[in-house]
Order: C-alpha cells, then sequence, then structure tokens
C-alpha cells in the first residue's frame, strides 16, 4: 500500500472536474434522498392522519392503504436502479478519471 | 398447552431432527472450506474484501431478515393485518439511506470496522474507544433479542429445554465464527437467505394459487374469514358491537389495530429507517467487497431480495390468519412468531400429515438457521471492535502486531463476546426481548448514524462532535426507553388486575344466566365466556400477588415519564445536535486538514486497502 502522502488530495479538491462531480453528486444524492424520506414518511403519516382516504376500496377489497404500502417497495426499487444507472454511467466515469490521473488505482 | 406438542407431531420429531441437521451439516462444510482461507486479519472480519457485489446482496438479506422480520412480520400479519406490513415497508425503506449516503463512502474509507470510519479523521484513539463501545452496546441488544428470540423458537420448534437450545445457538454460531471467520459467516448468511426465499417462495405458491394469483380474489377470503373477523372483534372491543361481519373483516386491511399512537409510529417509522444505515454489523459487510461499485451494486441486490421477501410476507401473514386462524396462532405464541411454520404445516397437508411435518421440520430448520447466521454477524462485529479497535487499535496503539497475533486476538474475541451472550440469552430466560431490536435502531439512529454521516459529509465534524454525538445518541435512546410504557409499571398492572376483579361478578353472573338459555349457541358462548373470565382472574389474582406493595418500576417510577414506546423522534434529532455543538464548539486541526483527502477519497476510492485476491 502506497503512503498516503504519495496522493496529492488538495489538487483532486481543486480540479475542476471533482468541483463538478461533487456538485452534480449533491445535488442528486440529495434531492434524491430528500424525496425518498418524505414519500417514506406519507405512509405512516397517512395510516395516523388520514385513516378516511386509506380506507378507500379501490379493487375489489383492496384498499388505498395497501396500494400505497406496496407503492412504497415499488419507489424503493426505482430509486435504487435510477441510482445505480446514474452513478455507473455518470459519476463513476469521472470518477475514474481523477482517479487514474492522481493516483493508482491499486 | 404444551408449545412442543403444538408445532411438531411427535410421531415426526426425527424428520424435524433430520431436517435440522441436514442444514447444519451444509453449513458445517462450508465452515470447513472457509477455514483454510482464514491467514490474515482481513481474511477474518473481511474474507479478505474477496466477495462479489451479488454475494453481497445475498449475505446482507441473510444478516438482516433476522427471526424478528420472519416470524415476526409474519406473525404481526397474521395477528394485526395491515400494521404489520408497514413494518416490513419500513425494513426496506431503511436501505435507501444505506444506499444513497453511506455504503460507498464507507467502502472507500473503512476497513474492519465503524469505527475505523470515524477514526480516520479524528483522533483514532478517543473515537476508536467510543466507536468500539457503541458497536458492543448496539450489537449486544440485537443479539439479546436473538439468543432469547432464538432459544424460545428451537424449545418450541423441537421441544428441547430453553437453556440447551441457546446453549446449541451459540455453539453453532461460535463454530462458524471461529474457524471460519467472515468467510464462513458470509457462507452460511447466503444459504440461509436463499432458503428462506425459496421456502416462502414456495408458501406463497399455495397460499396463492387457489385464488388464481388475483390479490382481490385473495384478499377477499381472508376479510370474508369468520376467524379473522372474531379476531378483529376482539382487538376492537366495544366499538366493534355496532359492525357487521363484513366491516369487521375488512377492518383488518385498514391501519390501527396494532399502532395506536401516531406519533409512537413515526418515531418507530425514523428508527427504522436511520437506524439500519448505523448497524454495525450491516456496514461491516461493505468492507468484504473490494470497491465502491460493488458495494452499490450488493445494496441494489439487497434491495431486491429483501424487498421482494418482505413483499411475500404480506402472504404469508394474511394466508396464515384464514388457514390457520389468529387465535390458534396467538394459542401456540402469543407474539404469532409461530404463525409462518404452523402455515407451512397446514400447506403441507396438517398436523397429522408427513408432508406436513416435512414442510414444518422445513421451515422451522430455515428459522433456526436464521437466527444463527444474524447471531454470527452481530458476534462477529462486536468481536472486531473488542479485538481491532480496542486491542490492536487503543491497547496496542503505536507498537506493530503481526497478522497472526492479530487474527488470535480477533478469535478470542469472539469466544468471549459468544460466550457473553450465551449467558446473556440464559439470564434473559422469560423476559419481554422485543423491545431491545427496537432499542438496537434506536441507539444506532441517534449515535452512530449521526457520527458516521456528518464524518463523511461535514468538514468541520470532529472528535469531541463524535463523542458528543455518541454519548447523547446512546444515552438518550437507553434512557428515553427505560422512562416508558416498555417498562412495566407496577402500579398499573395492579390497577388493571383489580379492574377484572372488579367487573367479575357482575360478568359472571350474566355469564351464569345466559348459560341457562335455550338458545344453544347462547349457552355455549356463556360457557366460553366463563373459561376466559376464569383465566383472567386467575392472571390478575397472580399479577396482585407477584408485585405486593412494589409501587415504582425498576428505574423508581411509578408511570411512565415519556409517553412514546420508540425514542427515535427525540433522540435521533439530539443526537445530530450533540455532533453538530460538539463540533462547532471546539477546533480540531487535524480534522479539518484530513477533510480533503476524506472526500476526496471517498468520492473517487484511490487507494482503497488492498483486497486480497483469492
Amino acid at each position: 500500500m502506497a503512503t498516503p502522502e504519495a496522493v496529492d488530495w488538495d489538487a483532486i479538491i481543486r480540479d475542476p472536474r471533482f468541483q463538478s462531480l461533487h456538485r452534480r453528486k449533491a445535488r442528486f444524492l440529495w434531492g434524491l434522498m430528500a424525496v425518498s424520506v418524505v414519500f417514506y414518511f406519507l405512509l405512516p403519516i397517512g395510516a395516523a392522519y388520514f385513516q378516511d382516504l386509506f380506507k378507500i376500496q379501490v379493487w375489489g377489497v383492496v384498499n388505498v392503504a395497501l396500494l400505497f404500502a406496496l407503492s412504497e417497495f415499488l419507489v424503493a426499487w426505482v430509486v435504487a436502479f435510477w441510482y445505480a444507472r446514474k452513478a455507473s454511467r455518470d459519476f463513476d466515469v469521472i470518477a475514474a478519471e481523477i482517479a487514474a490521473q492522481y493516483g493508482a488505482r491499486r | 398447552m404444551n408449545p412442543a406438542q403444538a408445532a411438531a407431531a411427535p410421531d415426526y420429531q426425527w424428520l424435524t431432527f433430520t431436517v435440522f441437521a441436514v442444514i447444519i451439516a451444509i453449513t458445517m462444510w462450508v465452515t470447513y472450506l472457509a477455514a483454510k482461507r482464514v491467514r490474515s486479519a482481513a481474511d477474518f472480519y473481511t474474507a479478505g474484501g474477496g466477495i462479489s457485489g451479488f454475494q453481497n446482496g445475498w449475505a446482507i438479506a441473510g444478516d438482516y431478515l433476522s427471526a424478528a422480520s420472519f416470524l415476526g412480520i409474519a406473525g404481526l400479519i397474521s395477528l394485526y393485518g395491515y400494521d404489520g406490513f408497514m413494518y416490513s415497508v419500513g425494513f426496506l425503506a431503511a436501505y435507501i439511506t444505506v444506499l444513497l449516503l453511506i455504503a460507498e463512502p464507507c467502502r472507500n474509507i473503512g476497513r474492519y470496522t465503524l469505527a475505523d470510519i470515524l477514526a480516520y479523521r479524528n483522533d483514532p484513539r478517543r473515537t476508536r474507544v467510543f466507536g468500539a463501545l457503541s458497536t458492543i452496546t448496539v450489537s449486544t441488544f440485537y443479539l439479546t433479542a436473538q439468543m432469547v428470540g432464538g432459544g424460545v423458537l428451537v424449545k418450541t420448534l423441537i421441544g428441547i429445554n430453553y437453556e440447551t437450545s441457546v446453549i446449541c445457538v451459540g455453539i453453532l454460531m461460535l463454530a462458524y465464527v471461529i474457524f471460519g471467520g467472515m468467510v464462513a459467516t458470509t457462507w452460511v448468511q447466503i444459504i440461509k437467505a436463499v432458503l428462506l426465499v425459496c421456502a416462502s417462495i414456495v408458501m406463497v405458491a399455495l397460499v396463492w394459487s387457489p385464488y388464481g394469483f388475483s390479490l382481490p380474489a385473495f384478499l377477499k377470503v381472508v376479510v370474508g374469514d369468520p376467524n379473522v373477523q372474531a379476531r378483529v372483534a376482539t382487538l376492537l372491543g366495544d366499538p366493534a358491537k355496532n359492525m357487521t361481519a363484513a366491516e369487521l373483516g375488512q377492518r383488518f386491511l385498514e391501519p390501527g389495530l396494532y399502532f395506536k399512537a401516531p406519533i409512537d409510529q413515526i418515531s418507530l417509522g425514523m428508527g427504522l429507517v436511520f437506524g439500519t444505515a448505523g448497524l454495525p454489523h450491516i456496514l461491516m459487510r461493505f468492507f468484504t467487497v473490494r470497491t465502491a461499485q460493488q458495494a452499490r451494486g450488493s445494496v441494489v441486490w439487497a434491495m431486491a431480495i429483501i424487498g421482494g421477501f418482505y413483499v411475500l410476507t404480506l402472504f404469508l401473514g394474511f394466508g396464515a390468519a384464514h388457514s390457520v386462524g389468529p387465535a390458534a396462532i396467538a394459542a401456540v405464541d402469543a407474539g404469532g412468531n409461530m404463525a409462518a411454520p404452523l402455515l407451512a404445516q397446514y400447506l403441507g397437508g396438517g398436523p397429522a400429515s408427513f408432508w406436513g411435518n416435512l414442510m414444518l421440520a422445513f421451515v422451522s430448520a430455515v428459522a433456526f438457521a436464521t437466527i444463527v447466521a444474524v447471531v454470527a454477524g452481530l458476534v462477529l462485529a462486536s468481536a472486531s471492535a473488542m479485538a481491532h479497535d480496542l486491542y490492536v487499535g487503543v491497547v496496542r496503539a503505536g507498537r506493530e502486531t503481526t497478522p497472526r497475533a492479530q487474527v488470535t486476538a480477533a478469535r478470542v474475541a469472539t469466544l468471549i463476546v459468544g460466550a457473553m451472550s450465551i449467558g446473556i440469552g440464559i439470564a434473559a430466560k422469560g423476559q419481554n426481548v422485543a423491545v431491545l431490536v427496537g432499542l438496537a435502531f434506536a441507539v444506532a439512529a441517534s449515535a452512530n448514524f449521526p457520527c458516521v454521516l456528518l464524518t463523511l459529509y461535514w468538514k468541520r465534524c470532529n472528535t469531541t462532535g463524535i463523542v458528543a454525538g455518541m454519548l447523547i445518541g446512546t444515552i438518550t435512546a437507553v434512557g428515553l426507553t427505560l422512562v416508558s410504557p416498555n417498562v412495566t409499571y407496577p402500579l398499573a398492572v395492579k390497577a388493571a388486575a383489580h379492574k377484572v376483579l372488579d367487573a367479575e361478578p357482575a360478568k359472571r353472573s350474566a355469564a351464569t344466566a345466559a348459560l341457562a338459555s335455550e338458545d344453544a349457541a347462547v349457552a355455549a358462548k356463556a360457557k366460553k365466556d366463563l373459561a376466559g373470565l376464569d383465566k383472567a382472574v386467575a392472571k390478575a389474582t397472580a399479577d396482585i400477588a407477584k408485585w405486593g406493595e412494589e409501587r415504582t418500576s425498576f428505574v423508581g417510577l411509578e408511570q411512565p415519564l415519556f409517553s412514546l414506546k420508540n425514542p427515535g423522534i427525540i433522540s435521533i434529532p439530539l443526537g445530530f445536535l450533540a455532533v453538530l455543538l460538539g463540533s462547532l464548539l471546539t477546533r480540531d486541526p487535524r480534522a479539518e486538514a484530513t477533510w480533503n483527502e476524506v472526500y476526496a477519497r471517498q468520492n473517487t476510492g484511490i487507494q482503497v486497502t488492498k483486497a486480497a485476491a483469492h
């Protein structure tokens, strides 16, 4: 393992490519995180305070509450898939470029 | 009623033992193969970083789908309907936090433990001590719940006594971890997750196929079931008197039968969603892969597997409610933990049939493997905190520790933690430990999560902040739980008992009068009511005798100081606040100087500790 001094970390931080990676990643991750958290907490909030809405039967005996809970699964999977695709097509490419220039990646 | 007889028919005990033996033999073979590959500390703690993203995804699922979630959630759904399913949602949603914010940076920054991540920027000695203590605290809460749950489960399933069950779980787990380290633990978790998912898919196929795999058709039968309707009527009490049978059945699919206080439910949700990202045994799994890409891939796979499994719990739970009946499930285990095994027995053909007992034995063996695999992961996390953080990182700080000595230290620590877990498991016999899982999540969410998150994403975060966050987060989460309604309050218990006794004469005379009724149904109901009344009176008398002159809970309170069962809504913000204030009130040049390195490294993955190629 190379010594940490071998890599100029400050130069990486100053590199415009890293700056842009940082900005785009931060915006994407925290945005997605906020949306996911809000969507998740809609379930306990709805179950507690909007029971009349949750009780409406929409598909035979299947009510809004059940469909909403199932939609949470779908949303979690979509978030995971979307992030994984974005990261591998976009963030990983820039990160690899920076890593190749500043430090041998293993 | 003897639960052991209720679960497995005595004639088929041999079958249960055979299936258990086969599954244990497979995991032992894997451990034997793994033991040959454990040479260094990296092999022991992280399987040398040689696990692929797909494998790690299955292992995370195996680590996470504990008996509490497999048996517990299926049970909650079978007894309380919709509210049980809300747990499933929370457990999956938790992985979004892990995926987006935690997994990849942790892979790029850490080596073996949670404290590694904290020690990178901060004073290594102090953060290692607090990180290790918090790891051991969280893991011990979780471990105790698993050991007690496991002991009860094995006792119920195969009829051996509680102490023997706990010792069996402990020894088996120690064999995996001591000889095979993370390699064996990983493979045991993978095997268990595959078995669990397969068993669940088979059961759901059997439960659902009679309804042509139509969701409304299946649920229509569930809400139309008289047993389910009777259960809802019991849960609702007086308000149920004005409801029709159809309304009662439909109520099973609506929220509010289990969670009574809305804020409590939101507080629980916070604990789940942020706590998972602070569970040391889950974080540790990300050090077993080589790159951030694989860490990401493993979470995506884990979310697919865990999510898919939790969707199945909907059918397992409702299926058990309809096929076995809530009353029958609660009769074997009041918490509903036997719902899935009993459903398996029913689907195979019932308690008297060979296939019914084979299915029961298989699901029971999977549940047993589940407990052992989860316990193995927890013990490994605690042992690594003890050996790597406390011994190598603090006690022997600044001195060279040979790879051989490190592995020995890890094995000794495993033995200590394992022996402790067996001792705690036996000591906690008969205790209600469900609260401990919630507490583990609460401490993880209130102490570990703020510290890890802010150390990764906030430049000003420093040692004082970490120490303050760990202390405040843990103390408030544990403290609020101690003064919450989770603890037994003798005055309330005795008041409830006296209420039962006071109401008894009126109820008894009413029931006795009804007993003489011409209507056979009314008379039968009266007879049942009388039996129930006798039971309630006996319990009330026993409660009064048990608590005697006792007035306060074991922390000295007459009533709860804090009205919520889940402390997260208070303790998580306090944990964050403590890290923020601690960091802002002090300056730590080293923490700020290393920020560029930490931030650049976590985003680029430069110089991740070289993984051993196997």
